[in-house]
C-alpha cells in the first residue's frame, strides 16, 4: 500500500506526561491470567495501535481503561495524575471515550437523541438538543464528521453509525479515544475515511488508541504499536521502525506466512451452478436479486462484498435454511442435479446428503452448540451417520473416538474432548467446525467468514486446510468480508452489492481499489486509479441510493 | 473450564438453598407462635417415620416423577411446559375410558393399555399447543396454562353429562373393574412375607415411574432424538443449520411431554382412586414445575427431587392433622423451597463458584 503512511507523527515533546500510562496492570479471572504486569504509555497526540491474537488480552485491557473491570493490582494515569477509573462515568470524566466494535445506539433515536443520551444537561431535553445541535455542527466542521443530526439510526449506513459513536465521545468531551476493531464493518472506502477521520483528531492534539488485529491498517496509521501475546505486552515500538512480518511474528510468538502458498488451480467440471437466485424476506425485503455464478471443482470462488448485502441468505440458501417465511426462486444445481428450494427436501440434511458441506459465518449461533462438549459438536449435522450410530442408540463412544483423531488432526488447544465447545477460543472452535465439515469430503465447501475473530496462527492452519481441499478437487464457495483473505485464496472472485453480482474479478488481475468500488455498487471501475477509495462526500451510486430505500 | 466440581453444582447448592428455605420456613412458623422444631419433626415422623408415612411419601413422589419428568423433557427443547395440569387431568380421563369400556381381565394387561390411553391423551392434549408453537409461534407458555382450562371444564364436563353412572350424585365415573385394580407396593410386601405399607396407595406405578427416568435418560442423552431435541433447546439457527426441523422436535417433545404427564393418571387414577373423579390431578402438574426445576431437568434429578415435595406433600398433611399449623403454611414452604431453588439459584451458586474458584487458586499457587 502507497497510502498514507506519515513518518511517524505526534510531537515529540518529551517533556509532556503521556496522555495514558498504564504500569504494571494485571488481571485474572479465577486461574486465567488476562493482563500480567502491563506497562504502557501512549503520549499525547498519537495513534497508538494495539495488537493481538483473540484472548491476548487486548480487550480486557481497554475494559480496565474505561472502568468495567478493577485490575488486581497495578496504576492508571491520565495525563500524569494516578486515577482510579471505578465506572464508565469516571472514565468519560477523565476524558476517555470508548467506540465499540458492537454500537451501543438506540436505532430508533434521531443522531442527536442519541448523542445526548445519558449526557443530558436538565429535566428538559429541548436546551441540551439546542446545545448539542451546535456542537455537532462544530464538530462536523472540524473534523469531516458530516451526519445529519435528524436522521434516525437505522436509517444511516454502518459507516455513518460509527460516525455518532465517535460524536458521542468527543460531545462528551473525550481526549483519548478508544476504538475497538473499527472497520470491521466497513468498506475499504468508508475504513479510508475513518482514517482521514482520526488522522485529523490526531493533529488536534486527541489521543487515539487503535485496537485491530489487521496488520495492514497499523501500518497505515498508527505512530506506535504494542503488541500483546498471551495477556503480556511483549513489545512496543514506533511503527516506521517495524514491518508486517515482525509483528506478525511478535503476536504469534513464531514465523508465520502471511500469504497463501498456493499453486495455480486445476479446475474441472462444474461442481456448483446458480442461476437467476432471487430472496425476498419475511419482511418483504429482496435480499438477492438473481445471483448467477459457477464453481468447478478444484476451485475456489470468493465472494467479496461488505456484510449485510446478501452473503448471508446467499450461503444459508445454499446450505438449506433460508430465514423463516421467505420466498425464494431459481435454480441451484449440484453436478448437474437441480437441488429443491422449497419444501422437506430442502432443508440442511438433505443439502449434506447431497455432498454440501457447509462453516457457517456464525460459528458460536449456527456451526456449534455452545453448550455441547466438544465431542457431541463434532456429529453435529451428521448425527444420523451410521458411524456415529448403533441401533436405536447414539454411539457415543464412537463419535469421541472420531472427535479426538479431529482434535489431534487439527490441533485443537486444549486438546480434551469433553471440554464445552464455549472454553474453547475462537480460533479452536473453528477448528472444531473446519474439521467437522472438511473430513466428511464434501464436494461443495460452503464457508462463511471462515477467520473471523480467528488468531493469525489458526488463520494460517484453516487457509491451508481450504486450498488443501481445493487441490483435491473439490469445489470452495468461500465468503468473507476481509479483501485480503478474498484476495489470497480465491481463484475468482465476484463481488456482491446489494444482493447482485457486480461483477467476477481474477485475483491477479484486480486490486484493492477497484473491488472496494464494486463492493460499494460502483460497476465502472475501469478508470479507476489504483488505491482510490470513495473520496469523501462523493453522493452514492444513484442505482444503488435508490434501490435501498 | 468448570467453575466447580460437578458434586457441588448438582447436590451441594440445592442443599444449600433447601437449608436456607427451611431456616426461612421455621422463622415463619415462629412468627405464627408454633415451634419450628416440633413442626420439622412431625414432618419427618409423618411422612418418614414410619412404612405407612413412605407409603403416601412414595405415592405422592410417584405423581411428582411423571409430571417432573414431563417438564424436564420439554425444557430442553426450550419448551416451558405450563400445562403438566391439564395434560394429566386428561389422561385420566384416556385411562377411564380404556378400562371402562374394554375388557381387560387382568392388571397385567390392563396396565400397559391404559399407560397407552393415558399416554395418548396426555400426548394429544400437548399437540394442539405445540402444534400452535411451532407453526403460528403462539407461545406455548400461554397456550399450556389456557388448555389446563380448558381440560379442567372439559372433564368437568364429561364427568357430569357423561361418565357419571345413572342415579349418582358424585360427579365421578363409575369404579373401574376389580380385576384391572394395580397391586399396591403394601401387597407385594405381603406376598414376600413383609408388612409394609399397610392401607398406603404406593402401587406399582411406582416401579413404572423409576423405570420412566431412566428411559427419559436414554432418550436425552443416547438416542438421536435426544440429541436433536437438546441441539434445538440450546439454539434453534443451529439445529436449522444441522438440518433439524424446529417443527418436528417442537411436536416431538411435546408430545412426549405431554404423553409422560397423562401417565401419572396410572398412579392417581388408575392405581389409588380407582375410578375418575373431579380434580384428580390436585395439583401435581404445577409441582412438577418445581420438581424439574430442582432438578436440573435430570432424570436422576426429578427422582430426588420428586420425592423431596412427596415428603412436603405428606408431611404437611400430617403438620394440619397433628399440630395447629394450618395447612396453607405447607404451601408457604413449598413456595420457598421453589424459590430458593429455582427463582434465587445464583445466590447460593454465585458464592459457592467463588469460595472453589479460590480454593482452586490458592491450590495452585
Amino acid at each position: 500500500m502507497a497510502g498514507a503512511s506519515e513518518p511517524a507523527g505526534g510531537r515529540p515533546d518529551g517533556a509532556a506526561p503521556p496522555a495514558i500510562e498504564l504500569r504494571g496492570i494485571s488481571k485474572a479471572f479465577g486461574p486465567v491470567q488476562a493482563n500480567r504486569n502491563i506497562d504502557l504509555a501512549v503520549p499525547r497526540g498519537t495513534i497508538h495501535g494495539i495488537i493481538g491474537e483473540n484472548g491476548a488480552g487486548k480487550s480486557t485491557l481497554m475494559s480496565i481503561l474505561y472502568g468495567f473491570y478493577k485490575p488486581d493490582s497495578g496504576e492508571i494515569l491520565v495525563n500524569g495524575q494516578p486515577i482510579t477509573i471505578s465506572d464508565s462515568q469516571t472514565a468519560i470524566r477523565a476524558g476517555i471515550g470508548m467506540v465499540f466494535q458492537h454500537f451501543k445506539l438506540v436505532q430508533n433515536f434521531t443522531v442527536l437523541e442519541n448523542v445526548i443520551l445519558g449526557a443530558e444537561d436538565g429535566r428538559l431535553l429541548r436546551p441540551s438538543l439546542a446545545k448539542a445541535r451546535g456542537v455537532l455542527k462544530q464538530l462536523a466542521a472540524e473534523y469531516q464528521l458530516n451526519v445529519d443530526p435528524d436522521e434516525t439510526i437505522e436509517e444511516l449506513s454502518v459507516g455513518h453509525q460509527q460516525r455518532v459513536e465517535i460524536l458521542k465521545a468527543l460531545y462528551r468531551q473525550a481526549d483519548i479515544l478508544i476504538l475497538d476493531e473499527p472497520t470491521g464493518v466497513l468498506t475499504p472506502a468508508e475504513a479510508d475515511h475513518l482514517f482521514r477521520i482520526l488522522e485529523g483528531l490526531r493533529d488536534e492534539g486527541k489521543t487515539i488508541i487503535l485496537i485491530t488485529h489487521k496488520l495492514r491498517e497499523i501500518m497505515e496509521i498508527t505512530d506506535n504499536v504494542s503488541v500483546m501475546r498471551r495477556g503480556e505486552m511483549v513489545a512496543s515500538v514506533r511503527t516506521a521502525e517495524t514491518s508486517p512480518e515482525e509483528l506478525a511474528e511478535l503476536m504469534v510468538g513464531r514465523k508465520v506466512l502471511l500469504n497463501v502458498d498456493k499453486a495455480p488451480a486445476r479446475p474441472g467440471a462444474p461442481v456448483l451452478e446458480v442461476r437467476d437466485l432471487r430472496l425476498v424476506d419475511a419482511d418483504g425485503v429482496e435480499r438477492l436479486r438473481g445471483i448467477g455464478f459457477d464453481i468447478r471443482a478444484g476451485e475456489i470462488l470468493g465472494i467479496a462484498g461488505v456484510s449485510g448485502n446478501g452473503q448471508t441468505q446467499l450461503l444459508e440458501l445454499l446450505g438449506g435454511y433460508p430465514e423463516k417465511g421467505s420466498r425464494v426462486s431459481g435454480s441451484i444445481r449440484v453436478h448437474g442435479q437441480e437441488l429443491d428450494l422449497t419444501g422437506t427436501r430442502s432443508d440442511a440434511a438433505t443439502r449434506r446428503a447431497r455432498g454440501i458441506g457447509h462453516v457457517p459465518e456464525d460459528r458460536q449461533v449456527e456451526g456449534l452448540i455452545m453448550d455441547f462438549a466438544a465431542w457431541e459438536n463434532v456429529a453435529f449435522g451428521y448425527h444420523h451417520a451410521p458411524k456415529y450410530n448403533r441401533g436405536w442408540l447414539m454411539d457415543n463412544d464412537a463419535i469421541r473416538k472420531d472427535a479426538e483423531g479431529k482434535i489431534a488432526r487439527f490441533d485443537v488447544r486444549p486438546p480434551n474432548c469433553h471440554l464445552a465447545a464455549r472454553n474453547f477460543s475462537g480460533g479452536n472452535q473453528q477448528k472444531i467446525v473446519v474439521a467437522r465439515e472438511i473430513e466428511r469430503n464434501p464436494d461443495l465447501l460452503l464457508i462463511g467468514q471462515p477467520t473471523r475473530g480467528v488468531d493469525i496462527g489458526a488463520i494460517e492452519f484453516i487457509h491451508k486446510r481450504i486450498v488443501e481441499l481445493r487441490d483435491a478437487g473439490k469445489a470452495v464457495l468461500l465468503v468473507s468480508v476481509e479483501l485480503d483473505e478474498i484476495l489470497s485464496l480465491s481463484d475468482r472472485i465476484a463481488v456482491m452489492f446489494d444482493g447482485r453480482i457486480m461483477g467476477e474479478r481474477l485475483p491477479g488481475q484486480t486490486t484493492t481499489g477497484e473491488l472496494g468500488l464494486l463492493m460499494a455498487g460502483i460497476t465502472d471501475t475501469a478508470h479507476v486509479p489504483d488505491d482510490a477509495g470513495i473520496p469523501p462526500g462523493t453522493p452514492p451510486h444513484a442505482e444503488a441510493a435508490g434501490d435501498t430505500a | 473450564m468448570d467453575k466447580m466440581p460437578k458434586w457441588a453444582d448438582v447436590i451441594l447448592t440445592p442443599l444449600i438453598s433447601l437449608l436456607l428455605a427451611m431456616a426461612i420456613s421455621a422463622l415463619v412458623i415462629l412468627a405464627i407462635g408454633e415451634s419450628p422444631w416440633l413442626a420439622l419433626k412431625t414432618m419427618v415422623d409423618g411422612a418418614l417415620g414410619s412404612s405407612y408415612g413412605w407409603g403416601f411419601t412414595l405415592y405422592y413422589t410417584t405423581n411428582f416423577i411423571f409430571t417432573g419428568l414431563a417438564v424436564a423433557v420439554a425444557y430442553h427443547a426450550s419448551l416451558f411446559n405450563i400445562g403438566g395440569e391439564g395434560q394429566a387431568a386428561m389422561g385420566g380421563l384416556g385411562v377411564a375410558l380404556v378400562l371402562l369400556y374394554l375388557p381387560l381381565p387382568h392388571w397385567i394387561l390392563a396396565l400397559p393399555v391404559a399407560m397407552a390411553g393415558a399416554a395418548m391423551f396426555g400426548a394429544a392434549w400437548a399437540l394442539i399447543p405445540a402444534w400452535l408453537q411451532a407453526r403460528r409461534g403462539s407461545h406455548i407458555v400461554i397456550t399450556t396454562i389456557m388448555f389446563n382450562f380448558i381440560a379442567a371444564a372439559l372433564l368437568n364436563y364429561v364427568l357430569v353429562n357423561l361418565l357419571r353412572p345413572v342415579g349418582s350424585m358424585d360427579p365421578a365415573s363409575g369404579r373401574f373393574p376389580e380385576a384391572t385394580h394395580l397391586p399396591k407396593l403394601s401387597d407385594i410386601a405381603l406376598g414376600m412375607g413383609l408388612e409394609w405399607g399397610k392401607n398406603t396407595p404406593v402401587n406399582v406405578t411406582f416401579i413404572v415411574a423409576i423405570i420412566a427416568c431412566l428411559l427419559v435418560w436414554l432418550l436425552i442423552w443416547r438416542t438421536r432424538l435426544g440429541y436433536e431435541i437438546r441441539a434445538f433447546g440450546r439454539s434453534e439457527p443451529g439445529a436449522l443449520y444441522a438440518g433439524i426441523s424446529p417443527v418436528r422436535i417442537t411436536v416431538l417433545a411435546m408430545l412426549i411431554s405431554g404423553g409422560l404427564a397423562g401417565l401419572m393418571a396410572i398412579n392417581n387414577v388408575m392405581g389409588e382412586s380407582e375410578r375418575l373423579v373431579l380434580n384428580a390431578v390436585e395439583g401435581a402438574g404445577f409441582i412438577g414445575i418445581a420438581v424439574a426445576l430442582m432438578g436440573r431437568n435430570h432424570p436422576l434429578g426429578v427422582l430426588l427431587a420428586a420425592l423431596l415435595f412427596g415428603f412436603l406433600y405428606q408431611g404437611g398433611g400430617e403438620l394440619a392433622l397433628w399440630t395447629s399449623i394450618p395447612r396453607e403454611l405447607i404451601i408457604v414452604i413449598q413456595a420457598l423451597v421453589i424459590l430458593f431453588t429455582g427463582a434465587l439459584d445464583n445466590m447460593v451458586r454465585m458464592p459457592l463458584e467463588r469460595l472453589f474458584l479460590s480454593r482452586r487458586k490458592r491450590g495452585a499457587a
